[in-house]
C-alpha cells in the first residue's frame, strides 16, 4: 500500500515537472538539459513565473526558441546571451555578478554583517539593564 | 545618540520602500536602446504577395509599432496613431505580433489603417528580436537603422510630445 502512494506521489510529481507543450526531445538527457534552462528564465509577461511554467505565448514561443538553439547546437551561455541581448538580466532567474547587479548581491550579506555588529555593540557596551536584577548570586543557596 | 542609529535604518528604509511604490514593475527597460534594430523580411499583412523588409525603410527615421487585434491595449492606442500618420511625418510601420490575418485585416477595416506598410508576425520571432513582451510596444528607429527609443505600452499625444518629436526634431525632422 505505501508503496502505491509512493508511485502515485511520484505519477503527479512528473506531471508538474513536464513543459506545458510538448516539444519533441531526442532523449532525455536533451529534456533535462531543456528544463533546466527553462527554469532559469524569467516569462517577462508574467513576472513571477519562469518560461518553463509559463502558458503566456511569449513563453510558449521562447521554449521553442530555446529547444531550437539547443538543436543547433548553442550552449546554455550562448542561449543565455541571447535572450539577454533582448530582455535584459532581468530575463535571467539568477542575475550575473557585475558593477550593477552588485547591491543586489552583496546588500543582504553587508545589512547581516552591520546588524551583527550592531548586536555585538550593544551586549558589549551595555551592561546589565538598570531594570532588569542583577545577577544572581549563587553563594546564597550554598 | 543610543536611538540615532535605529531611527536612521528606519529612515532608510522607509525611503527606500517609497521610492519602490510608484514604480511600474512590468516596465522592463530595453537593453536594446541604442543598438541597431533587427532585421527582419515578412509578408505584407494587406497584400501578402508583397514584402515588408526593414532595409527598405533605411536613410531616414521611422516608427516601428507592435500590435495585435486580441491586443486590448492596442485599441485603446489606435485613435493616437490614426492621428499621429495624418502628419505624414516619418513611415509609421505595423507588427502584426501572434495575430490572425483575416482577423487582423478586419480590426484595420473597423478602426482605421494608420500604417504605411504592415509586417506579419505570426510566429513571433522577430518580435522576440526586438525583445517584445507585451503589446503594444512602439520603436523608433533612425537613419542608420538604431532604437533610439521604446514605448511600453500605448503611445499617447504626451508620449509623442515628449519623447518622440524632440528626438526627430534632433535627427533633422520637424
Amino acid at each position: 500500500m505505501p508503496r502505491a502512494v509512493f508511485a502515485l506521489a511520484f505519477v503527479l510529481l512528473a506531471s508538474l515537472a513536464h513543459a506545458i507543450d510538448p516539444l519533441p526531445f531526442a532523449n532525455e538527457a536533451e529534456e533535462r538539459r531543456f528544463q533546466a534552462l527553462a527554469q532559469e528564465l524569467r516569462c517577462l509577461v508574467c513576472q513571477n513565473q519562469n518560461i518553463a511554467d509559463s502558458d503566456a505565448g511569449l513563453a510558449k514561443d521562447l521554449r521553442k526558441e530555446v529547444f531550437e538553439m539547443m538543436r543547433a547546437g548553442k550552449s546554455d551561455d550562448e542561449i543565455k546571451q541571447f535572450l539577454t541581448e533582448r530582455y535584459g538580466d532581468f530575463v535571467l532567474y539568477r542575475p550575473p555578478f557585475k558593477a550593477s547587479t552588485f547591491v543586489l548581491w552583496v546588500g543582504p550579506l553587508l545589512i547581516l554583517v552591520a546588524g551583527f555588529a550592531i548586536a555585538r555593540g550593544m551586549m558589549l557596551r551595555g551592561g546589565p539593564h538598570p531594570d532588569l536584577p542583577g545577577p544572581i548570586d549563587d553563594k546564597v543557596d550554598r | 545618540m543610543r536611538y540615532l542609529i535605529p531611527l536612521l535604518l528606519f529612515l532608510g528604509l522607509g525611503v527606500l520602500l517609497y521610492a519602490g511604490l510608484g514604480k511600474d514593475t512590468r516596465r522592463v527597460p530595453s537593453p536594446l536602446i541604442d543598438k541597431p534594430a533587427a532585421t527582419f523580411d515578412l509578408p505584407e499583412l494587406r497584400n501578402p504577395a508583397q514584402r515588408v523588409v526593414s532595409k527598405q525603410f533605411a536613410g531616414k527615421p521611422w516608427l516601428l509599432n507592435v500590435w495585435g487585434s486580441w491586443c486590448v491595449a492596442c485599441q485603446e492606442e489606435h485613435p493616437v496613431l490614426l492621428d499621429y500618420a495624418k502628419s505624414k511625418q516619418i513611415p509609421l510601420v505595423g507588427l502584426n505580433w501572434k495575430d490572425d490575418d483575416a482577423t487582423a485585416l478586419r480590426w484595420l477595416a473597423t478602426l482605421g489603417d494608420p500604417y504605411d506598410a504592415v509586417a506579419v508576425d505570426a510566429e513571433g520571432r522577430v518580435a522576440i528580436d526586438f525583445g517584445v513582451y507585451g503589446a503594444p510596444e512602439t520603436f523608433l528607429i533612425d537613419a542608420n537603422g538604431v532604437i533610439r527609443f521604446k514605448q511600453i505600452g500605448p503611445l499617447t499625444p504626451e508620449v509623442i510630445a515628449s519623447e518622440i518629436t524632440p528626438r526627430l526634431a534632433a535627427m533633422g525632422v520637424q
